[in-house]
């Protein structure tokens, strides 16, 4: 009898999760068979990879569950790395965007305080217009995406930006450990604190709660006394600043900026949450499944690259999977009914 | 059985947690008016919806001119004669007149022999006739949104009117009309029915039964009471005949007896002018008012006013002889004042979370830890203390509310607004959708919570329920307060003449 329950457990699991399920089996197979697959190095760059992408897709995630969306998410990133970038170009470097008259170098620290509050200007003027504007959060995050985009091309001027501090560079693609042994990048421990803290502010925080609350009924939510208006306002600001970082890293990490940076960012973290579980209709989500559901977006990209698949097909996988994967998912709750 | 049109027999519904149609039936004959009454969620409208092929029937027949028939759905309703005018208007507001009359079965015409496209010109002839037969002075190129509501509902019958239909089902038709625009409708209803049309109507307002209707069927929790001729009725034999059932050991005893006013509303009026008017009542400690009337007396216009949810033009609210400023819901909640609404479903529960957020959602603020932290201890000892106290059947405090049954689910969120121990309570229409066991349950929840020292303000459409548990009745009709009847005078009957006071 035991036995049976817990091959019933397993079985339960497979089927509750059934495209991680099989990630693993042909991530499993890709590792048997192909060279290089399980080592050190592919695991560093599927973390730094899915640590950034976390960060974006945790801002993105409220939004969801509110039944919002978020498409200004990947222009916003551009921006905050462009931004970044300029700020932080050594005072020597030639091709400097500004000359050091005009914006001196700067300390790396005090620039990814300025990339924040601009994120969360952004990010505030989106649930303003959400929430007392009443413009529906598509609608919305379409214009300022557009509009983002332009600040970011008049303020780049269109050039790629580069010559950043080295010890901008190193605080990204840092790491602990050996280069050709074990080790892991300083970007995995961001993404865990900010993991912890979003886990705490969903779960054991007034604001988590009223968020669910306002994606499971927003009327009975308002009825029942909660903010609702600044509830999502919160949200987008926290959003914001989340894309924000996310900008800030990724331009490091990248060692330059262009205005082209971050397109489509959006897409992959609505993707990665809704894989994950966080209900497009609003009231669901949790912030392991968001990990997973990005974690396997990577994860597929990375299984991809080494089969050698041409990049070309890879977009057609992804498009595939997200599709399959939310239909799976959504057969759960028709199930239910 | 060929002397009908239509029959139906035998007819019952089960909906979660509701017997709503127990062996119901309905004659009809064509060429006759026929009024099917009863108190609200008697089973009138269940019963269209299941001639109208909306709902299907769990047992019972149709017969049409004597043979069986079955419908299936909306569609096949209309194919076979059947029209109906809903009571809940559903046109679409951007487009125009002609095209919602004609929705579902656009005429068309081939440009060069081949590609259908709608014949616009055809529509909006016909419609321009149709509208002129029914005497609606409307273009049919006006856009439905532009019209006011019963405007909308003039269109929405000359809707089913054009579908020639052999029976035509008006619920409550004349709930917004003005008086011109009922005496244009009884125009239409006699030459519907010197055309041999069988019209069934259904109307809470008596005195126009009684002058359209030649036949009246009366239902009661369901059930079929009986079948009269309209002139053999008077308004008192009908509402004797709606309401008239036993109502002994329905209803907990009460045992308290209210103390000093808590809550005053004075002269309270919508910003809507066709919305509640200069209401003023008090209630006290540990009463239970009843708030009674028929359907459109904007009684929970009037609640929701109070609470914050509609805007007012004029009127004060006090607690304790300090008037109150409330704008949202959120400065009632803060102020004492707790609101459960008509609608668990659009305003009450949040279907996809558990029942202990449900319960917790508007307390959670009592339960931080260094002002921030949620502590899951407290909260959960909340939820456990809920689902005992209140005997909330659920399988777990995880689970999803919406899997619960109408009842614990509005257990759950009573449970909810006593979390920040209220002191009155606004209650709209506590047991609707709620089966017999669990509503008991609910009375009794509620006159403890009076025996509690808290002040209820009850909303109910239920006769047996206003009379089984109020203290004190204030009745409405037409967004005005007509009066107030002491526990020991009520009567179904007096209470009925102050809900239609103003209803000619």
């Amino acid at each position: 009898m035991k036995k049976e329950s817990v091959s019933d457990k397993i079985f339960y699991i497979v089927k509750s999760n059934p495209i991680v399920f099989l990630l693993v089996i042909a991530s499993i197979f890709v590792g048997i068979f192909v060279e290089n697959f399980f080592s050190w190095g592919s695991l560093g760059n599927l973390i730094s990879n899915t640590a950034i992408r976390f960060l974006i897709a945790l801002g993105v995630s409220g939004c969801l569950i509110t039944k919002g969306t978020d498409l200004s998410a990947g222009r916003q990133v551009g921006f905050a790395a462009c931004i970044a970038g300029v700020l932080i170009q050594r005072a020597s470097y030639a091709g400097r965007r500004f000359s050091a008259q005009v914006i001196p170098e700067m300390n790396m620290f005090i620039v990814l305080f300025i990339v924040l509050i601009i994120g969360a200007v952004i990010g505030l003027i989106n649930g303003f217009i959400i929430s007392r504007l009443k413009v529906p959060p598509f609608i919305t995050t379409l214009g300022t995406q557009t509009i983002v985009y332009g600040l970011c091309l008049v303020f780049t001027d269109a050039q790629p930006i580069g010559g950043f501090q080295d010890s901008y560079i190193n605080l990204v693609t840092g790491r602990i450990g050996k280069v050709d042994g074990f080790y892991l990048p300083y970007l995995l421990f961001i993404a865990a604190i900010f993991g912890v803290l979003f886990w705490f502010i969903y779960n054991k925080t007034c604001h988590g709660k009223y968020m669910y609350a306002i994606g499971g009924n927003e009327v009975a939510a308002e009825v029942s006394g909660v903010n609702t208006k600044n509830t999502i306002l919160r949200i987008y600001v926290i959003a914001g600043v989340m894309y924000a970082l996310a900008g800030y890293l990724l331009a490091a990490k990248s060692g330059g900026a262009s205005a082209s940076m971050g397109s489509g960012y959006e897409l992959e973290a609505i993707a990665g949450c809704t894989i994950g579980g966080v209900s497009t209709t609003g009231g669901i989500g949790t912030i392991p499944g968001v990990l997973v559901g990005v974690l396997v977006f990577e994860l597929l990209k990375i299984v991809l690259q080494f089969l050698g698949v041409n990049p070309y097909y890879n977009y057609i996988v992804q498009g595939l999977v997200i599709v399959v994967a939310v239909a799976l998912d959504i057969r759960k709750y028709i199930a239910k009914k | 059985m060929a002397d009908y049109l239509l029959e139906m027999d035998d007819v019952c519904k089960a909906f979660p947690g509701v017997q709503a149609l127990n062996h119901a039936k309905l004659q009809l004959k064509a060429g006759h008016v026929h009024a099917l009454m009863g108190e609200n969620g008697a089973g009138k409208s269940t019963l269209m919806k299941c001639m109208f092929g909306i709902y299907k029937m769990d047992k019972g027949q149709i017969y049409m001119n004597g043979k069986a028939v079955t419908i299936k759905d909306p569609i096949d309703a209309l194919s076979k004669g059947i029209a109906m005018v809903h009571q809940e208007l559903q046109p679409i507001p951007a487009m125009t007149i002609s095209e919602n009359i004609f929705l579902g079965r656009y005429p068309q015409k081939k440009v060069l022999g081949f590609i259908p496209v709608v014949d616009h010109t055809k529509m909006n002839n016909d419609t321009n006739e149709l509208l002129k037969k029914v005497k609606l002075n409307f273009d049919s190129k006006q856009k439905v949104g532009s019209l006011s509501t019963s405007q909308m509902q003039l269109v929405e019958i000359a809707k089913a009117v054009s579908a020639n239909c052999k029976v035509l089902i008006l619920d409550e038709p004349t709930s917004s009309l003005t008086q011109n625009e009922v005496d244009s409708l009884f125009a239409i209803i006699k030459n519907l029915k010197s055309n041999g049309v069988a019209i069934v109507y259904i109307s809470h307002k008596m005195d126009e039964i009684l002058q359209i209707s030649d036949e009246v069927t009366i239902m009661r929790d369901g059930q079929y009471v009986g079948t009269w001729e309209a002139k053999e009725l008077t308004i008192n034999s009908i509402i004797t005949k709606m309401v008239g059932r036993e109502l002994t050991n329905l209803f907990p005893k009460k045992e308290n007896v209210p103390g000093e006013v808590v809550f005053e509303v004075e002269d309270f009026t919508s910003i809507n002018p066709k919305s509640f008017r200069h209401v003023s009542f008090n209630i006290r400690k540990g009463e239970i008012l009843g708030v009674s009337g028929l359907v459109g007396a904007q009684r929970t216009e009037l609640m929701e006013g109070i609470f914050g949810i509609r805007s007012k033009s004029s009127g004060k609210v006090m607690l304790h002889g300090k008037e109150l400023h409330i704008n949202r819901p959120k400065d009632a909640i803060d102020n004492g004042v707790a609101m459960l609404t008509e609608s668990r479903r659009t305003s009450g529960i949040m279907g996809v979370l558990s029942v202990a957020d449900n319960i917790s959602i508007s307390s959670l603020k009592n339960y931080l830890d260094y002002k921030i932290s949620i502590n899951s201890g407290k909260v959960d000892n909340l939820v456990k203390e809920n689902v005992k106290k209140m005997n909330i059947k659920t399988p777990s405090s995880k689970t999803p509310i919406k899997s619960l049954s109408g009842g614990n689910q509005q257990k759950v969120i009573i449970g909810r607004w006593l979390a920040n121990s209220p002191e009155v309570l606004i209650l709209d229409e506590p047991t609707r959708g709620i089966d017999v066991g669990a509503k008991y349950e609910i009375y009794c929840i509620i006159a403890d919570l009076a025996k509690q020292g808290k002040s209820i303000l009850m909303i109910s459409s239920e006769m047996g329920e206003i009379l089984g548990m109020s203290d004190r009745i204030m009745v409405m009709c037409d967004g005005r307060c007509t009066g107030f009847i002491d526990r020991k005078d009520a009567t179904q009957e007096n209470v009925m003449a102050l809900a239609t006071k103003f209803s000619s």
